[in-house]
């Protein structure tokens, strides 16, 4: 009993530990949540958290590694219990909330002009809640189709650039001729049904949430929101150019049938392309096309990663020096690269290395002008929308399961059910 | 003699199958753990490797402090386990054996206490942590777990204590044993199996534990394994797979390990008595 008792006070000795806090009277220290997890953006975003630290003596940054998994809830938890990072890296779509909720620092006047005027408006809208901008938009990812080139070439099609891009009715013919017994011509990975239609439908006019004269959004689901879902329900039903089984699947899943011969198409954001450079079969020329472009050509939303302060932290002005040093033009590039990502900023996607046709890097940085804010960004109750309506609703047409009709129903009538109670 | 070899046969066959099936798991990411990304990414996987490498053990020691963050598993899982089982067993002794109306509504809030979902619980246990000055620390860590942990642990043990016959402790009071010597000689070794599954118990739940971990520790140097492992995932699910399955295989290994070593303790122990001599 007492060798136990030993045991456990031994055990609980080691396990104990404080935290370490901010230092009085010393220098400044900032906690960094960074949530890069590949294996080059985190090596890019450590050197420079140490070259910020070799360089700003008084300012000390401490790098901790987050992580995408439930980083919504960790985030939660922190403001409300006063234990937040400094300085935090999300996504936009994640930060209507905490914006809301008054847990990040509004940047209106603390952001340097050079930021400021370095990153377009249509970027700043992304993280721009009411009068207040709550987060400094870095890195986006357009989608993209990824095609194995042999195909397209044996099938003879017109091979889409941005500056003459597939309509979808032409990305349909193509997905047709692109197929037959066993081959498809695309595969769609919708396990996340809803941003990436909603995202595409942009490109065709459409934009679902409508926000009326007294600030409040309502769904509208309306012709221009229709194309989309229903090339790729027609693609899967109609026209069998798509397989059903792909659309419960993630983009990663898909990748063997893709190297497999398979699948021809496989529209997948920008930063898959890492993968695919790792593990596509010596041999296989795949290429980087743009997505089908519609009535407003190849406009289409993104919800790109971001960094905020936290309204707690007592150093929002060396906060934001730092988030400024990250995003300097040449650092963004290496973060850029680092993630397979696009930059935000318009000097740092002037740099070479984005324009290379080697990875589609040309192809992913001709479209950054036409990146707008997914439609979905500053609504209010658009996570529990998308859980409860949005997702299995867009499930079960693609599966066929349900018609336009009725998705239609459900996303206007159980939607607005849905964001009412957050706008009352 | 004939059909009864066969029906043996079978029998072992189908133990094989089940075998198997509860093994595939754990196969299948060793199997993952061992092959190149150009073969992860093959449309025809094979169960062995055509060309085994261990550069994703090495990618995934290389990029993420697994080691430090297994020992501060390790410390979190055996201190869990062995307080939970500490406070758990006396009380789970006087509420098996005091059968009175508190006993009694202890154990119903005991089975309530299971109903309550971490998400509904984390914010105020934020906030009372942060009050105690245990944010980002093992120790709160610990005390979570064994909180979380001790319901289940009491639930379990009572019914442990319950199946301790009372006349054994009796017949020990009436041989002239005091009420320690009968708890010490007579209840505890009997106790054994079950205090045994209870610990393990305790022990793979904050092993495997990420929620509470992510969210109350801030340091990475206090990070424990299944938050590190979630550094292998991206955005929108996309994972860094090869790495990933070494990871998760080599977290899987002190569990098992753990499990090996109490088992038999668990089989002997229940066993014992079983038969009347």
């Amino acid at each position: 009993m007492r060798t136990l008792a030993k045991a456990l006070v031994l055990l609980l000795l080691l396990a104990g530990c404080s935290a370490p806090g901010h230092r009085d009277g010393g220098p400044i220290t900032l906690r960094f949540q960074s949530l890069a997890w590949q294996q080059e953006s985190v090596a890019a975003v450590k050197d420079l958290v140490k070259e910020w630290n070799a360089t700003h003596p008084d300012v000390r940054v401490e790098y901790v590694q987050g992580s995408w998994d439930s980083v919504h809830d960790q985030l939660l938890t922190a403001f409300e219990g006063g234990e937040a990072p400094d300085v935090v890296h999300d996504a936009s779509d994640d930060l209507a909330d905490f914006a809301y909720g008054g847990h990040l620092a509004d940047l209106t006047g603390l952001l340097p002009a050079r930021l400021k005027s370095g990153i377009p408006p249509s970027s700043w809208r992304t993280t721009t809640f009411g009068h207040g901008v709550y987060g400094v938009p870095f890195l986006q990812e357009p989608r993209v189709l990824i095609a194995d080139a042999a195909r397209l070439r044996a099938a003879k099609v017109r091979v889409p650039t941005p500056e003459r891009p597939w309509s979808w009715t032409e990305f349909r013919q193509v997905a047709k001729r692109l197929s037959g017994p066993g081959r498809y011509g695309v595969a769609w990975p919708l396990k996340e049904p809803v941003s990436a239609t909603l995202n595409l439908s942009l490109s065709a006019g459409g934009g679902l949430f409508h926000r009326d004269a007294d600030g409040k959004v309502a769904v509208r689901f309306t012709a221009a929101d229709a194309v989309v879902p229903r090339t790729i329900h027609d693609q899967v039903a109609v026209d069998h150019s798509a397989p059903a089984s792909t659309l419960g699947s993630g983009g990663s899943d898909t990748l063997p049938g893709l190297f497999a011969g398979r699948y021809a198409m496989v529209p997948l954001g920008f930063s898959y392309r890492q993968q695919i450079a790792q593990q596509a079969p010596k041999g296989f020329r795949w290429q980087v096309l743009p997505a089908p472009a519609g009535a407003d050509g190849l406009v289409q939303g993104v919800s790109p990663q971001t960094l905020s302060v936290a309204a707690a932290c007592p150093h929002k002005k060396e906060a934001v020096a730092f988030v400024d040093f990250l995003l300097r033009p040449e650092n963004m590039v290496r973060l850029a690269l680092g993630d397979w990502m696009l930059p935000t900023g318009t000097e740092a996607l002037k740099d070479p290395a984005l324009h290379t046709r080697e990875n589609g890097w040309a192809t992913g940085t001709a479209l950054a002008a036409r990146l707008r804010p997914a439609p979905a960004q500053s609504v209010r109750g658009y996570p529990e929308w998308k859980d409860k309506v949005a997702t299995p609703a867009f499930q079960e047409y693609y599966s066929g399961a349900i018609g336009l009709g009725e998705l239609r129903g459900r996303l206007e009538k159980d939607g607005n059910l849905v964001l009412a109670r957050y706008q009352r | 003699m004939r059909t009864r070899r066969a029906a043996r046969a079978g029998q072992y066959a189908a133990l094989l199958g089940y075998l198997l099936f509860l093994a595939f798991p754990l196969l299948w990411l060793l199997s993952t753990a061992l092959k190149s990304p150009r073969e992860l990414g093959s449309p025809h996987p094979t169960w062995i490797p055509r060309h085994p490498t261990l550069a994703n053990v090495r990618q995934a020691f290389t990029e993420q402090p697994l080691a430090h963050a297994a020992l501060n598993s390790l410390l979190v899982a055996l201190a869990t386990a062995v307080v939970a089982v500490t406070l758990a067993t006396p009380m789970a002794y006087v509420m098996a054996r005091h059968r009175t109306r508190l006993a009694r509504a202890a154990t119903g809030w005991v089975v309530v206490s299971q109903a309550f979902p971490f998400v509904l619980v984390i914010i105020p246990l934020f906030l009372v942590l942060k009050n105690l000055r245990l944010i980002d620390s093992l120790t709160g860590l610990v005390l979570v777990y064994v909180v979380w942990a001790l319901p289940f642990a009491l639930w379990t043990l009572t019914g442990h204590v319950r199946a301790v016959p009372a006349e054994l402790e009796e017949a020990a009071a009436v041989d002239g044993a005091g009420r320690l010597r009968t708890l010490v000689s007579v209840t505890a070794p009997l106790l054994a199996p079950g205090i045994a599954a209870t610990a393990l118990f305790a022990f793979v739940t904050a092993w495997n534990e990420f929620f509470f971990a992510l969210v109350l520790l801030k340091s990475p140097g206090r990070q424990t394994l299944p938050v590190v492992l979630t550094h292998f995932i991206g955005a929108e699910g996309v994972a860094d797979l090869g790495p990933l399955a070494a990871a998760a295989f080599l977290a899987t290994l002190p569990s098992v390990a753990v499990f090996a070593l109490v088992q038999r303790r668990i089989t002997s122990g229940l066993l014992a008595g079983a038969v009347k001599s």
